[in-house]
């Protein structure tokens, strides 16, 4: 498989995995964790104005939750089909990128891998607060990291003489 | 007019069909340039009309439902709470307006990129691109009517004519991605028809290099702005946000005016620092991705070289002039701030004089294909 082939379908496939994400997560989750959002911190300064620490605490600890969900799940939807638009443009692109057959291919496929897989991990920190998703963010981002570098190298580089 | 450059180089093969007049192709590069183009003057005139003064309101109602907590007025907390609704329903169908209007340009021009490879007739692909422009203007236009028109007439219970509208363009979008998407698996599943080249991407362009690399170098420096930031700052903002609120509560609930303010103080001045890192991170993103696909089209831009070089290199500058300086806003202020509204200009003016030079393309084909005619 060609590295024009692995970024493009693999582009379009993370397109696909990130707005079906998304469709998914409009349908049956966005607008109730928009109301819990807006609810408990509505209810942590209420409590507050009816002098209930307790309520009020309790309130807020929930309006934490919830952000910190739907702040991730927003993240993970918005990063895949970010990354899956550069998958494609530097597909369409990958000939002005002037590496060995091999090295264009070991490229795309380290940019395919971190475009799943980092917002996959930002999505797995809302199920598992252990370290494990946060290695993967970062395994994840350091191979697009690491991708685009090799492909600005690349692009750089002088063609080779005649 | 001598004929331009670029139509020299790329005549070798074949424009003439690709970017016939009112081919397909040809429509979706002149309206996606165009649809960014106004998507980005509407950001720009949201950035300075709108934003501040939006958040401002916001902070003031925030303000206002801690005062309320403060003197023990529980009806008026909830009801500070909707103004704050209210004014985050009009600064989010805004920024919806301005990242649609950018986000159909970019997929009407990657489609336009894709069409050899799309494998349906000129007569339906015309249809579907036809339907992508109408849906992407559509839906944009609808979600900015959303906060005007709110319910009015609506058939519905909380669902407005303007939603109804919104939600119309959005699937004219779908048919038409999905139409392509289909001409695409056509193509992929029979190998026989594999096999075809573009000119538009054969044609070398010394331009459309420069402005994928420096494309690919502001994504980067996106990307690398976005770890740092989910590194050093996300989680001590995300702590800080609760902590304040927390803070705010407390003292009201205490009848700590102090305490209250001081933390309304910094609450304000966190959620300005968290909106810059977002903005910044997304527009290096963004400007990158429109300098690599603006890259493609270089062939078509008929503008002297030097010229082209020249507004290529001023799209790059403007793009990494704005979220800089929207990054040093928190530092700076309104100096930062002008200038990162003056590299938003310089992208624009870019953009534009790429769209003109396009034009001025269409034309000389348009009068040589007459002249062979």
């Amino acid at each position: 498989m060609s590295a024009k082939r692995v970024l493009l379908v693999g582009g379009i496939g993370v397109a696909l995995l990130g707005m079906t994400y998304g469709l998914w997560y409009a349908v049956f989750a966005e607008h109730q964790a928009l109301d819990g959002i807006g609810a408990s911190l509505t209810a942590g300064l209420t409590s507050a104005a009816q002098r209930d620490q307790a309520k009020s605490a309790e309130a807020l600890q929930r309006y934490r939750v919830a952000k910190y969900k739907y702040e991730r799940q927003v993240d993970a939807h918005s990063h895949w089909l970010g990354l899956a638009m550069v998958l494609i443009v530097v597909g369409i692109g990958i000939d002005y990128v002037r590496l060995s057959r091999k090295q264009k291919l070991f490229l795309s496929w380290g940019l395919l891998i971190g475009s799943v897989l980092f917002p996959l991990s930002v999505l797995l920190q809302t199920v598992s607060a252990g370290p494990d998703p946060k290695i993967l963010a970062v395994l994840g981002s350091a191979l697009v990291i690491l991708a685009l570098l090799g492909a600005i190298v690349g692009v750089l580089r002088r063609p080779a003489a005649a | 007019m001598a004929a331009p450059e670029s139509l020299t180089a790329a005549t070798a093969q074949d424009p003439f069909r690709s970017f016939a007049p009112l081919s397909a192709r040809r429509l979706l590069v002149l309206a996606g340039i165009a649809m960014i183009l106004a998507g980005m003057i509407f950001g720009d005139i949201f950035a300075v009309f709108v934003l501040h003064q939006n958040a401002s309101r916001v902070g003031a109602s925030l303000r206002a439902a801690a005062e309320a907590a403060l003197a023990g007025d529980a009806g008026r907390v909830q009801a500070s709470f909707a103004d704050v609704g209210a004014f985050l329903e009009n600064r989010g169908t805004k920024v919806d307006t301005h990242v649609h209007l950018i986000g159909f340009g970019f997929l009407a021009l990657l489609l336009a990129i894709l069409q050899p490879w799309v494998a349906i007739s000129e007569k339906y692909l015309r249809r579907l691109a036809w339907l992508l422009v109408i849906g992407g203007v559509v839906l944009p236009s609808g979600v900015f009517l959303i906060h005007y028109v709110g319910l009015a007439y609506s058939p519905l219970q909380a669902i407005g004519w303007a939603s109804i509208v919104a939600d119309a363009g959005g699937l004219f979008v779908m048919i038409a991605t999905g139409g392509y998407l289909y001409g695409l698996a056509r193509r992929l599943a029979n190998p026989l028809r594999n096999k075809r080249s573009d000119h538009l991407l054969s044609a070398p362009d010394g331009t459309g290099r420069l402005l994928f690399a420096g494309g690919l170098f502001l994504v980067l420096l996106g990307f690398l702005h976005g770890a740092y930031y989910a590194g050093a700052d996300l989680y001590r903002h995300e702590a800080a946000d609760y902590n304040l609120l927390s803070q705010i509560a407390s003292g009201a609930s205490a009848g700590n005016s102090i305490q209250v303010g001081r933390a309304l103080q910094e609450y304000g001045l966190l959620q300005g620092d968290k909106a810059v890192n977002i903005a910044a991170h997304a527009h290096f993103a963004e400007f990158g991705l429109l300098a690599m696909l603006l890259g493609f089209f270089q062939p078509y831009v008929s503008l002297r070289q030097i010229w082209k070089r020249r507004w290529a290199g001023i799209l790059l500058l403007g793009s990494a002039l704005l979220p800089v300086c929207v990054l040093l806003e928190m530092r700076f202020g309104l100096v930062a701030g002008g200038l990162a509204d003056f590299g938003g200009l310089l992208v624009i003016v870019a953009g534009f004089a790429m769209w003109v030079g396009i034009l001025r393309y269409t034309g000389a084909l348009d009068a040589e294909m007459g002249r062979r005619a």
